[in-house]
């Protein structure tokens, strides 16, 4: 790879262990993928957070890296193992606290701010058309590529993290032109409607195509909660980073591929199915991806004046708490007994095998609830979650 | 016998072989505070890495694999070095931050078990009789 001198410095130990060390990563990952420079990024998204994952191991080499590592660009954070403030409700034990306010403190000292959410595009971290960035968070990573037009790899957390104590990355992959175009047309005959149904649609197409980039066609209009949705889901079952959407993406297409697969009820029917497992529901869960104002707005209104009788978590970034604080929501859905959980979620909180069957709205949820957290899990719209809450 | 591969990163190793011609998740797959690789049903299900020479296909899974090697690593737990056909952004990221010797595009067919093999990733060369 050509470095540029400044590049070579980081390279070379000038600006210390942390940025050389970050430099090292870059530089393998680029002489693996073929890159042949390193190009300048804006923004940065950090993955790797949750203590329950990353272990002493983990936190050992980000405490070493914050010894004199700090970020160059602006750079966010996935979500924790807990909420940070109101960890003790929601029957996190001290000893995790204290090891993840451990984890939290060594990204806060680099200079990263510490949002704790995998929605970083409805906090502030927004980049726009064309921008070259590094992402961690797979439904991030989708979201950015493939609703906003950005341009990211599918960065793990230590190799965000050097781009963003280097503000670089190498190019190659979806930094270029000539890798973004699709490879495959999914024409989607099925009528969507709702979270849970784009999820659905995650699953099919990821199962299908794989890692293929697709041009998806017959999707009229959707929301940000429906395509955060999709994207979530389309990135566990299939491992993609980008698709076009026709009408949404905002990438130019030289040529729609010939190639075609139909995505019919059927399907959309079929991937539901196969989420949902014979089980009786004692936790509910809706925010993954962390839930926007309007879905707060939402579920606070339909839970107004009901009481849950299972476990149930909202979770969200916290700046949307705050505004959901502000606007009574935080206070219709907790008198209702249900619970906004800022700062983390039902996939990275340690929470394995702490219940039964979980309900959710989400397909990405499903697959590591019943996976990693050992739950029986069914997928259902909001509303559907709501009434078996309060049933 | 030498074969020439490409640096992933940089040391020497000498040492055992394990070989497997299944790839391998780290996170998940292996117990980082043993060595032993505990994914259901892999070929090497139940055997130790520690001290070898690991040599297999490519990586897979979540990229919280690269701090598992990472950890391996610093428990002395770790691989003494690894040896693959065609290394990925996980196991590149682990060997980087755990410092592990590391070379890929090997012929991995050519390998067996228990075979003693002396690994000089600064060359890009593994070498054995």
């Amino acid at each position: 790879m050509q470095l540029t001198s400044e590049e070579k410095k980081m390279a070379d130990g000038e600006y210390g262990y942390a940025t050389q060390k970050a430099m090292e990563i870059l530089v393998t990952l680029g002489d693996i993928y073929g890159a042949e420079r390193m190009i300048p990024v804006s923004s940065v998204q950090v993955a790797g957070v949750s203590y329950a994952n990353l272990e002493e191991a983990g936190l050992e080499w980000l405490a070493e890296m914050a010894k004199d590592g700090k970020v160059r660009v602006l750079t966010t954070l996935n979500p924790a193992g807990m909420d940070l403030e109101e960890w003790k409700r929601l029957g996190i034990s001290e000893d995790f606290a204290r090891n993840q306010q451990r984890v939290i403190d060594a990204f806060s000292r680099m200079g990263i701010i510490t949002t704790c959410t995998c929605t970083p595009y409805l906090v502030g971290n927004v980049p726009h058309f064309g921008e070259h960035i590094a992402w961690s968070e797979s439904s991030a990573i989708c979201y950015a590529n493939s609703v906003l037009g950005a341009r990211t790899n599918r960065e793990g957390g230590p190799s965000a993290l050097g781009a963003a104590l280097t503000g670089r990355t190498p190019e190659y992959g979806f930094h270029l032109d000539n890798k973004r175009q699709p490879q495959v047309k999914a024409q989607v005959q099925a009528k969507l409607d709702g979270t849970y149904q784009f999820g659905a649609l995650g699953k099919v197409l990821g199962e299908k195509l794989g890692e293929k980039i697709s041009y998806i066609t017959g999707i009229p209009s959707a929301s940000v909660e429906e395509l955060k949705s999709l994207c979530a889901s389309y990135a566990t079952y299939g491992g993609v980073a980008l698709f076009h959407i026709e009408g949404i993406t905002p990438d130019r297409v030289s040529q729609i591929p010939v190639e075609t697969v139909t995505i019919t009820d059927e399907d959309i029917k079929a991937a539901i199915n196969a989420l949902n497992q014979e089980t009786s529901i004692d936790f509910v869960s809706i925010g993954c991806p962390h839930a926007t104002l309007a879905e707060l707005e939402y579920i606070a209104n339909k839970l107004k004046g009901k009481q849950v009788k299972k476990e149930v978590w909202i979770t969200t970034a916290r700046p949307t708490k705050q505004m959901a604080d502000r606007m009574g929501f935080t206070k219709m859905i907790e008198g209702a007994g249900a619970k906004i959980a800022a700062d983390t979620c039902c996939v990275v909180a340690p929470i394995k095998g702490r219940f039964v069957g979980l309900a959710t709205d989400s397909a990405k949820g499903c697959y590591y609830g019943s996976g990693k957290n050992r739950f029986k899990v069914k997928l259902m719209s909001i509303d559907e979650c709501i009434e078996e809450a309060i049933r | 016998m030498q074969l020439k591969g490409r640096k992933i990163y940089k040391g020497k190793a000498e040492g055992e072989a394990i070989v497997t011609k299944q790839s391998i998740s780290f996170y998940g797959g292996v117990d980082p505070s043993t060595g032993t690789i505990v994914e259901r049903g892999h070929e090497l299900e139940g055997k130790s890495i520690t001290g070898k020479i690991l040599v297999f296909p490519t990586g897979k899974g979540s990229t919280v694999g690269s701090y598992v090697l990472y950890q391996m690593s610093k428990n002395g737990k770790g691989p003494k070095g690894l040896v693959l056909k065609e290394c990925e952004a996980i196991v590149a990221v682990g060997c980087i931050i755990g410092e592990i010797p590391c070379i890929d595009h090997i012929d991995i067919e050519k390998l067996t078990t228990g075979r003693h093999l002396i690994l000089d990733a600064n060359k890009s060369a593994l070498e054995f009789k």
